[in-house]
């Protein structure tokens, strides 16, 4: 089996049926509506994967409408490194009439088609896929009994794909046994029914494929601990609570809810809270009442609530308080596209509220760095007494990855309020130091108290309109900033170190990034591949690394705008003057595609002198991705 | 401004006195009924005698949200109408403290109208004082959600048309716990209504008819006596079991303080209405934590999560 995800696996040879044929990696999408439970198998199978060593990468769309909608789980699962959700499928799942014809575009020639040939007819005339039909709706109930519903198909189907590809069974009959051990016995022996039955399924064709992950090296995989499994803001939760925060509010919207849900549920056993405000603006401001009382707090959103905290987010820059800010971006403006990934709220995370208004933006590469990053946000936030944003995405808040499970030990910050007696010469805005603020609670040895405000004000915090003063206090909120860029480390860079191309992303692109310039490296370009996860500020040193190369490839998730340019590329053209700095936006909210990347630089880079030394294979490889 | 000279600190156990709380000069107009309010309130402090670093004053924006930088305890000065979603968190973030809240009708009725009907449901605990002139006062004179029908402002310049809302109504349905009403011009009452918010366990509001003389001069003289106004206070139950008695004003009584709050201009001071059983959200929340204590029984915060985390091994 050949995947146009891994092309430079060898393969195409038949194998006598029966025989396990080694594959590097697969990518199964399953389509059939949101109430068949076809999420669960996505995450069976990461749980599979991350028990076993291999790598996972899953992608997910849910309906913004709550039930019964078109759904689809896409996972990517396979041996060494998945970066990506894979750009086309080597198996779809249909379930329904309707999955098939929206999704069979997705699968690759000579791929599998799996259908259910209780609702699905396949169009005769199309032979390019190797179709198997199963009865799953009447297999499942058959094989159940004792009802006519046909709860348990997803089940089945997870048998089904167990066969296919060779899965411990084992390892899975214990998941689900965990899963649905909660319940009722009944609950469990239906679903290891269903599950026997879809793996025991004699279908003749079924038995010729069969393909089994090639064997991993223990010795370099695993670095002895063992793999969770989770999606992105799961771990940026945890990682919040991981960096010691306990205090947060919120408003629900989709894709930030289920951070707040999960921290409405975890803080109390870590004794904190989360509180459900009226609106966004409540929360952001209850937020900064936490804060204020000596205790990091968390408040988020996805972009329109983010609207709504920008003014009191202009107030924790004037007022200097710490605080974590969570955008969730989904596809904007306004209600958009809530259910598909985006990365166009970077301005207003950099810029918005008003007046001058220095902060931190953070950017997490994947689902275990939601995890980290969110530590990170909170140290920083503590440390230089500011706002830090993460800027997260839809892409990343659903998907479920496995990866090493955290030293927890060693990363676990206890973090009380320190209520300590400040001394007689405590001054809430020091000039010559970073803030740190006496919250209530605390006793001034002067006797007094300070007032912590949204007015421009003396190092006392009390308010004043002298101009020596605004410009004085501006550039301490801007040189504390500064102070946190000179102590970034270089980001993470990969491929030559100069040469043609240096291909930028931020964010969720880091896979897609990475499986890109492996490509175009293997077609001949010198390439280097430079991910940021520190927006703003940039760390020191850029422009030296991007005078290196010829082009520098921004890749992002958002429009070209009215200047031809996405916005950190703005950001990076403003800040480096440098005009070899250009863009491959796309706005149709899907996550990058390994392909769309390579072919984007290939526009750029295909236009320069170089050209003339270019081979066959490296042209179509960067015209066609 | 500040003073480059910083007073010597009061020994250690010494009374906090009106000295030790009074801060920068108020920047109020002069006349300004809002100096009444705070002179009120330091004695209000003086009398609780709390330690002085647990009390916090809070407020949003406008003349009268300028009170913070006139006491001298901890506090901010928040931004316009959020002065209570901020002040929940201080409240729930360290249940040691005692929150202060002072601000306008505008920013309270109006800009913060959603965080007050919500602040006051969930019972938060802290009180809330609104300086109610009928007017803004720092913007320079625009209506009000409290100034009267006809009255003319820059916004209404041939006078106010739309339907001023009822404060005690508003408050008293939103579920607020304790719900005063006092006047500027009458300190004892004021002290006394504020210290009795303060003692109460829940969310406390005193609304305090506090003249703008620069903007609304005389918006208040009809409960002013020497301006030939009427002075009526609530005569509150007593529970003495005399017949007099049955005629006076049951403050737990939700409908008879919904029908103090329809009497006609001026209307009735004094408390309307308090509700002594209602839990706080302080109280509910650390119910939750005892709960979720006990079910993980009081595993360390690191046991905990290595735990969540082998289950999603
Ligand atoms: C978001 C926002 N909108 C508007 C303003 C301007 N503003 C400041 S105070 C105020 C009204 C003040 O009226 P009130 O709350 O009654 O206080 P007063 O000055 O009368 O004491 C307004 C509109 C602001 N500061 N912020
Ligand atoms: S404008 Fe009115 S409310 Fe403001 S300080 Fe002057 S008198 Fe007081
Ligand atoms: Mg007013």
């Amino acid at each position: 089996m050949v995947s146009p995800n891994t092309p430079e696996t060898p393969g195409g040879a038949t194998v006598p049926s029966g025989a396990p044929r080694s594959i590097h990696d697969v990518v199964i999408r399953l389509a059939g509506n949101s109430q068949d439970g076809i999420q669960s198998v996505g995450g069976f199978l990461a749980r599979l994967a991350g028990r076993s060593d291999q790598d996972i990468m899953t992608y997910m769309t849910i309906p913004s409408t709550i039930s019964g909608g078109p759904s689809i789980f896409q996972v990517r699962m396979g041996t060494g490194d998945i970066l990506s959700a894979g750009d086309r499928a080597d198996m779809l799942v249909a379930f329904y009439q309707h999955s098939y014809d929206a999704h069979i575009g997705s699968l690759r020639p000579g791929g599998v088609l799996l259908y259910d040939s209780d609702h699905v007819k396949p169009a005769a005339d199309d032979n390019r896929f190797t179709n198997v039909a199963v009865p799953i709706t009447s297999a499942t109930v058959e094989a159940v009994g004792g009802t006519s519903k046909d709860k348990g198909k997803n089940i089945f189907v997870l048998g089904l794909i167990a066969r296919v590809f060779d899965l411990d069974v084992a390892k899975l009959a214990a998941l689900i046994k965990e899963r649905f051990g909660g319940k009722n016995e009944d609950v469990v022996r239906n679903a290891m029914l269903a599950f026997d039955a879809g793996y025991a399924w004699p279908q003749n064709n079924l038995r010729d494929l069969f393909f089994r992950f090639e064997a991993i090296d223990r010795a370099v995989a695993t670095n002895g601990r063992p793999q969770v499994t989770m999606d992105g803001n799961i771990a940026l939760a945890y990682g919040l609570i991981t960096g010691g925060v306990r205090h947060g509010a919120g408003y629900p919207i989709t894709p930030w809810s289920s951070i707040m849900e999960t921290l409405r549920a975890e803080l109390p056993k870590y004794g904190g809270i989360f509180v459900q405000c009226e609106d966004e603006i409540a929360a952001v401001s209850t937020a900064l009442g936490f804060s204020y009382t000596g205790q990091l707090a968390i408040t988020g959103s996805a972009g329109p609530g983010l609207s709504l905290k920008m003014e009191a987010l202009g107030w924790a820059v004037m007022a200097e308080m710490p605080l974590i800010v969570v955008n969730v971006q989904r596809g904007g403006p306004s209600t958009g596209m809530p259910t598909n990934v985006e990365q166009s709220d970077l301005m207003q995370a950099i810029y918005g509220s008003h007046g001058d208004t220095p902060r931190v933006v953070l950017a997490p590469k994947n689902v275990e760095d939601c995890f980290y990053i969110a530590i990170e946000a909170a140290r920083i936030a503590r440390e230089y007494s500011t706002p830090v944003f993460i800027l997260t995405d839809m892409g990343l808040s659903s998907r479920i990855e496995a990866f090493d499970e955290p030293d927890l030990p060693k990363l676990m910050v206890d973090a009380k309020p320190d209520l300590s007696d400040r001394g007689a010469d405590f001054k809430p805005y020091p000039r010559d130091r970073l803030t740190r603020h006496a919250p209530p609670g605390a006793k001034i040895g002067s006797g007094k108290y300070p007032t912590v405000t949204g007015l421009e004000h003396d190092e006392l915090g009390h308010p004043t309109g002298s101009p020596k003063l605004h410009m004085q206090m501006t550039a301490k909120r801007r040189e504390k900033i500064k102070a946190l860029a000179a102590s970034l480390p270089a980001p993470e860079h990969a491929g030559d170190s100069a040469g043609e191309v240096l291909l930028v992303t931020w964010g969720s692109s880091w896979g897609p990034g990475r499986e890109a310039l492996t490509r175009i490296r293997n077609a001949g370009v010198k390439a280097g591949h430079l991910h940021l996860r520190h927006i703003h500020p940039l760390p020191n040193g850029l422009e030296q690394t991007f005078a290196r190369y010829h082009k520098i490839v921004v890749a992002e998730l958002n429009d070209e705008g009215l200047y031809g340019f996405g916005q950190l590329t703005m950001m990076l053209r403003a800040r480096y003057a440098n005009p070899s700095i250009v863009s491959v936006t796309k706005t149709d909210g899907l996550t990058f595609k390994v392909s769309e990347l390579v072919a984007g630089i290939g526009k750029h880079i295909e236009s320069t002198a170089l050209e003339a030394s270019a081979g066959t294979a490296r042209k179509s490889v960067l015209a066609n991705g | 401004m500040s003073s480059a000279v910083a007073t010597p600190p009061p020994p250690a156990g010494a009374p906090l006195t009106k000295k030790a709380l009074t801060a920068d000069h108020p920047t109020w107009c002069p006349g300004c009924g809002d100096f009444a309010v705070l002179a009120s309130f330091y004695r209000v402090l003086e009398k609780l005698q709390y330690p002085h670093e647990k009390i916090v004053t809070f407020a949003g924006i406008g003349c009268s949200s300028r009170f913070p930088y006139f006491v001298n305890t901890h506090g901010g000065h928040f931004i316009h109408g959020r002065a209570l979603p901020f002040a929940a968190g201080i409240s729930l973030g360290n249940d040691d403290l005692h929150v202060f809240v002072f601000g306008g009708d505008g920013d309270g009725f109006s800009i913060g109208g959603n965080h007050l009907v919500h602040t006051a449901r969930k019972n938060i605990r802290m009180t809330y004082v609104i300086m109610d002139n009928s007017v803004y006062g720092l913007t320079k004179k625009q209506t009000s959600p409290t100034s009267p029908l006809g009255f003319k402002t820059k916004t209404d310049p041939t006078g106010a048309i739309d339907q001023p809302i009822n404060p005690m109504r508003t408050l008293i349905n939103s579920g607020a716990t304790f719900v005063a009403r006092s006047h500027a011009t009458q300190v004892n009452h004021m002290v006394d209504m504020m210290l009795r918010a303060a003692k109460h366990d829940g969310f406390s509001v005193v609304e305090i008819l506090s003249e703008c003389v620069e903007f609304f001069e005389g918006a208040f003289d009809a409960a002013v006596p020497r301006k030939g106004g009427t002075w009526s206070l609530i005569d509150e139950k007593k529970h003495d079991g005399t017949p007099e008695d049955e005629k006076r004003h049951d403050t737990s009584d939700e409908v008879a303080a919904f029908k103090l709050a329809q009497q006609a201009w001026p209307g009735s001071f004094g408390v309307f209405y308090e509700n002594k059983t209602r839990k706080t959200k302080n109280a509910l929340e650390a119910e939750l934590v005892v709960k979720a204590k006990e079910r993980t029984k009081n595993a360390a915060d690191l046991a905990l999560l290595q735990a969540t985390f082998a289950r999603m091994r």
